[in-house]
C-alpha cells in the first residue's frame, strides 16, 4: 500500500495544529489511506510541543529555529529515511483544508506527476489571498515561465505533493526562506513532472503570517535572487 | 626617533600582544588570528620605516601618501567582512544540518525507549 508522509511544519501553531492533525486522520480513515501526520515543531515559543505529544502524529522538534524551509525539509528528510512513496506538505495554521489530500494524491498517480501543486487560482474559489500577495503571485509567474517555459498558476502554495524521487532531492537540498517559489525551479530544471490541481483554501485559523506587510518587498526580491542563483547552479552544472 | 613613532610602535605591540593573548585563552581561533597578525606586523614595519609610506606610494603612482593608506585599508576590510559572510553562511548551514539531526534523533529515541 502507498505510504504517504504529511509534513506540517508548526511554528507557534498551539491553537490550530490539533484540529489540523485530527482533519488529516479523519481524512485518512474515511479515504483507507496509509497516511502519517508529521509535524515539524520550529522551534516554538509557544506550547506547540506539548499539543503536539498528544495527538497522532510523528512530532520532530527542532532545537533552533530553522525558518519553513528547514522545518519542512526535516520531514522530507524523515519521509526519505522511512521509506515513505509520497509527502504532503500542508501547512499547519488550517489554510489547507485536509480534504483536497485524496484529490492531489489521485493527480499524483492518474498522471504520473512527481509534483503537485494545489492552486487555488484555477477554479478561484475559497480565499484568494490578499492584492499584495497576488501581484507577487502574478510576478513569479512570469518569471518561471521566463526561465523555464512552464507555468505554474500558484507559486507560492504551501500545499503540495512530492514523489519518493523528489524526496531524495530535497533531502539534500531544499532552500531556506521563501522555499516554494524557488523550489518550483529546482523541481522543473531536475526534469520532474510537475502538475497543478485547483483546491479551496481558507483564511487562517491561528497564528500570524509568516510575511508581513513590509517583508514583501525583501520576499520578492531575495526569491528572485534564489531563482535566478537556483537557475544558473543547475543550468550550468550538467 | 619621533615621538609618534614611538606611539606607534607601542600601540602596535600592545595589539600584537592582546591577539596572542586572545589564542592562548582559546577566543579566538589561529586562522583568524593570522590576518591581524599580519596587520600589525605592517603597521610596526612603517612605525620604524618613517619614509616607507611615502616609497611605496612612489612605487604604486600614488601622490598623495595617506591616500594609499585609505585604499588600501578600505579594500582589505572588504574583502575581510567578505570573508567574515562567507564563514557565517557556512556556520548557517551546519547549523541548520546539525538542528534538523537533532530532531529527527529526539524522535527515534522517544520511538523505542
Amino acid at each position: 500500500m502507498t505510504r504517504i508522509a504529511i509534513i506540517v511544519p508548526a511554528f507557534n501553531e498551539e491553537k490550530a495544529i490539533t484540529a489540523v492533525v485530527q482533519g488529516l486522520n479523519a481524512v485518512a480513515e474515511e479515504h483507507l489511506l496509509n497516511l502519517r501526520v508529521i509535524v515539524v515543531n520550529d522551534c516554538s515559543t509557544d506550547t506547540t510541543s506539548e499539543v503536539i505529544s498528544t495527538v497522532d502524529c510523528v512530532a520532530l522538534n527542532l532545537p533552533v529555529n530553522l525558518g519553513i524551509g528547514g522545518a519542512v525539509q526535516t520531514g522530507f528528510m524523515y519521509a526519505f529515511e522511512n521509506g515513505f512513496d509520497y509527502a504532503i506538505q500542508v501547512d499547519g495554521d488550517g489554510q489547507h483544508p485536509a480534504s483536497e489530500i485524496p484529490k492531489m494524491l489521485r493527480a499524483a498517480i492518474d498522471q504520473q506527476a512527481d509534483v503537485v501543486i494545489g492552486s487555488r487560482f484555477i477554479a478561484k474559489e475559497g480565499f484568494q489571498s490578499s492584492a499584495l500577495r497576488r501581484f507577487g503571485i502574478n510576478y513569479f509567474r512570469k518569471l518561471n515561465r521566463m526561465l523555464v517555459g512552464i507555468t505554474v498558476t500558484d507559486s507560492t502554495s504551501g500545499l503540495r505533493l512530492i514523489s519518493r524521487k523528489v524526496l531524495e532531492t530535497v533531502s539534500a537540498y531544499y532552500p531556506d526562506e521563501y522555499p516554494e517559489p524557488e523550489s518550483i525551479i529546482l523541481y522543473s530544471l531536475k526534469g520532474f513532472k510537475i502538475v497543478e490541481v485547483p483546491v479551496t483554501m481558507l483564511e487562517r485559523q491561528g497564528g500570524v503570517s509568516s510575511i508581513g506587510a513590509l517583508a514583501s518587498v525583501y520576499y520578492m526580491f531575495k526569491v528572485t535572487l534564489a531563482i535566478i542563483y537556483t537557475f544558473i547552479r543547475i543550468k550550468f552544472r550538467r | 626617533m619621533a615621538k609618534i613613532q614611538i606611539i606607534a610602535i607601542a600601540v602596535s605591540l600592545l595589539f600584537l600582544l592582546y591577539i596572542v593573548r586572545l589564542i592562548v585563552k582559546g577566543k579566538l581561533r589561529e586562522e583568524y588570528s593570522i590576518i591581524w597578525i599580519a596587520c600589525t606586523i605592517v603597521l610596526i614595519v612603517f612605525s620604524f620605516w618613517r619614509d616607507g609610506l611615502e616609497v611605496m606610494a612612489h612605487l604604486v603612482g600614488v601622490y598623495e601618501a595617506p591616500n594609499l593608506v585609505f585604499t588600501g585599508a578600505i579594500f582589505a576590510v572588504f574583502i575581510y567582512l567578505l570573508h567574515l559572510s562567507v564563514v557565517v553562511s557556512k556556520l548557517h548551514s551546519q547549523n541548520k544540518q546539525l538542528a534538523q539531526e537533532i530532531a529527527l534523533m529526539k524522535q527515534k529515541m522517544q520511538e523505542r525507549p
